[in-house]
């Protein structure tokens, strides 16, 4: 934030000259190389952002420990278990010891101290990925289920309120034009340069797809999936398990929707730390975001 | 200078995100330790039973699957063997001396032989049995629904549940036990089945009648089960919590 008073307006340029500013009258009213301060999410994107993040954090982290008590995933109805598509194992190996081995399609890899075997105890995620973090299947449910219910709520109201707020139409929905600049926000992104000063007022066409995928695409489809476990909602809604092609099917796609989660979030948090992680988190708390003109957008 | 600011900014970050999450987690676990807390988490439960319930219909049926579905090996899982001196000396027996008393808040507390139930109207069903562990195997179980057995007791109005005593004891000797509520007693595909994939159900898959209780997860589904008890509440039995796994901190609720 110090780089802001290195920043200060320059006293001979023509916004801060009031002889030069009659002859200027079309000049925007902020001073070039100046800060300014705009209220950039509202109470109810800010409450429904950080009750989530709560939320995913004990989801996917209570959802590894209930993973852990049978750590293979399988297609279809059944688990046969000499099919797994996935599996994460302790092996005890010809020399003795114990390895950790994950096995994807039929390939393994030696996982030992992350994957399978980890702190002297065989289990497919690590303590530090788990709640509890020992191995506890019975409380890991209770806490998957008690947030699960809060995600869900959350995301209903947070849905409504966009819609009501017009949130969903006015900032999350891409324009036209933001289709046509697709291309360009994916050079810029991956060059590493995000957009400054007036652009970044608004989310990006890049931030809004992401953010809409993750909203109404990936969401719904970790609960919906999670809800396919349920053989009551199975009794309810039998077409659940065609649309996902079997219980062990869902439950393979549950973990999959999951980990993009956690991908969501590399990413995110990233981006929040490249693009300024004070101010990005100032914004995401008090709502107020600083946005640095810059003097060559104005003297055009 | 500016590269030195930017990496030292990058391990602040870095400490700072990994210091929170280790917070997080040790508080996670201090909130598990604690009393409060799981009872709040428990909560979830009760709110996950009333809105499942309000929206499947009381007779909607379990998927039922075909012998092309079936598991090439159905996995055991709990107790697999009840190993005392009686299980064995009827095991020996073949089950003939087996039987089945139904008690409680009953009008006409019955005690079946295993002959008499094999006589009653069977049912077979091919369905999925969820284990809470999350793996799923596909059986064909016959058996008589229990509804049947139930209207030649003629529950008492104020009967609840229906508790199931079995013969199986783990290693400390705690009895296994499960309970439902009354009306899925009264479910077309909850029967005691005694036979699985068209042979005499085996040991480890709870010979010679066990459960079968299709839209909750495998734990409910008691295994040599040799008493079903109608009662108007669950306290006082076992633990109180209604059945084995439930006195350890699992669901009563198993339908997710």
């Amino acid at each position: 934030m110090t780089s802001l008073v290195e920043n200060l307006p320059d006293t001979q340029s023509p916004a801060n000259d009031p002889q030069k500013r009659s002859a200027l009258p079309t000049l925007p009213t902020i001073p070039v190389g100046v800060k300014e301060r705009v209220y950039r999410h509202k109470l109810p994107v800010r409450l429904g952002h950080w009750l989530n993040v709560v939320c995913v954090f004990i989801l996917i982290m209570s959802g590894l420990q209930i993973f852990n008590a049978h750590p293979a995933l399988y297609w279809g109805d059944r688990s046969d278990r000499d099919r797994p598509l996935l599996s994460i194992r302790p092996i005890r190996v010809e020399d003795g010891s114990i390895r950790g081995i994950t096995t994807i399609l039929g390939h393994s890899f030696d996982t030992t101290g992350v994957l399978g075997y980890s702190s002297g105890s065989g289990r497919a995620f690590p303590s530090w990925a788990t709640i509890p973090s020992a191995r506890w299947l019975a409380m890991g449910r209770q806490w998957h289920f008690f947030f699960a219910w809060v995600f869900v709520l959350n995301g209903l109201i947070f849905t409504v309120y966009a819609l009501i707020s017009r949130h969903l139409t006015r900032d999350l929905a891409p324009t036209g034009k933001d289709f046509g600049e697709i291309g360009k926000a994916v050079k810029e992104h991956s060059r590493l340069r995000h957009p400054k000063g007036d652009d970044s007022r608004r989310y990006n066409v890049l931030q809004k797809l992401a953010y809409l995928g993750v909203i109404f695409g990936l969401a719904p489809l970790i609960v919906l999936t999670g809800l396919t476990m349920s053989p009551t909602i199975d009794t309810a809604f039998p077409w659940l398990l065609t649309m996902f092609g079997g219980r062990q099917a869902a439950r393979t796609i549950h973990f999959i929707a999951a980990f993009s989660f956690v991908g969501f979030i590399v990413i995110h948090v990233s981006q929040v730390i490249l693009t300024g992680f004070l101010n990005n988190l100032r914004s995401m708390v008090t709502g107020w975001f600083v946005i640095k003109q810059e003097g060559i957008h104005h003297e055009a | 200078m500016k590269l030195e600011n930017t990496m030292k900014r990058r391990q602040f970050l870095k400490g700072t995100l990994g210091a929170a999450s280790l917070v997080a987690l040790a508080g996670c676990d201090n909130l598990t330790q604690s009393g409060w807390f799981p009872s709040i988490l428990g909560m979830a439960e009760k709110v996950t039973d009333r809105v499942q319930r309000a929206i499947t219909p009381t007779k909607a049926l379990a998927k039922e699957y075909t012998e092309a579905d079936l598991s090439a090996v159905f996995p055991a899982n709990g107790n697999t063997d009840p190993g005392t001196q009686v299980y064995d000396h009827m095991l020996r027996n073949n089950f003939s001396d087996w039987e089945l008393t139904i008690d409680g808040l009953v009008s006409k507390p019955t005690v079946f032989s295993l002959a008499a139930i094999k006589e009653m109207p069977a049912r077979t069903q091919i369905t999925r049995h969820d284990c809470v562990e999350g793996w799923s195997a596909i059986g064909k179980w016959t058996g008589v629904p229990l509804g049947d057995l139930m209207h030649k007791v003629e529950p008492l109005a104020q009967a609840k549940y229906a508790v199931f005593h079995c013969a199986d004891v783990d290693e400390v000797g705690i009895p296994y036990y499960e309970s439902m509520a009354l009306h899925d007693v009264f479910h077309p595909q909850t029967i005691l089945a005694y036979e699985l994939n068209g042979r005499p159900l085996d040991v480890p898959h709870g010979a010679p009648l066990r459960l079968r209780f299709e839209r909750q997860l495998g734990y409910k589904h008691a295994k040599y089960v040799t008493c079903v008890q109608l009662v108007e509440s669950l306290t006082g039995i076992g633990g109180g919590k209604g059945g084995y796994w439930e006195d350890q901190g699992y669901e009563w609720y198993a339908g997710i």
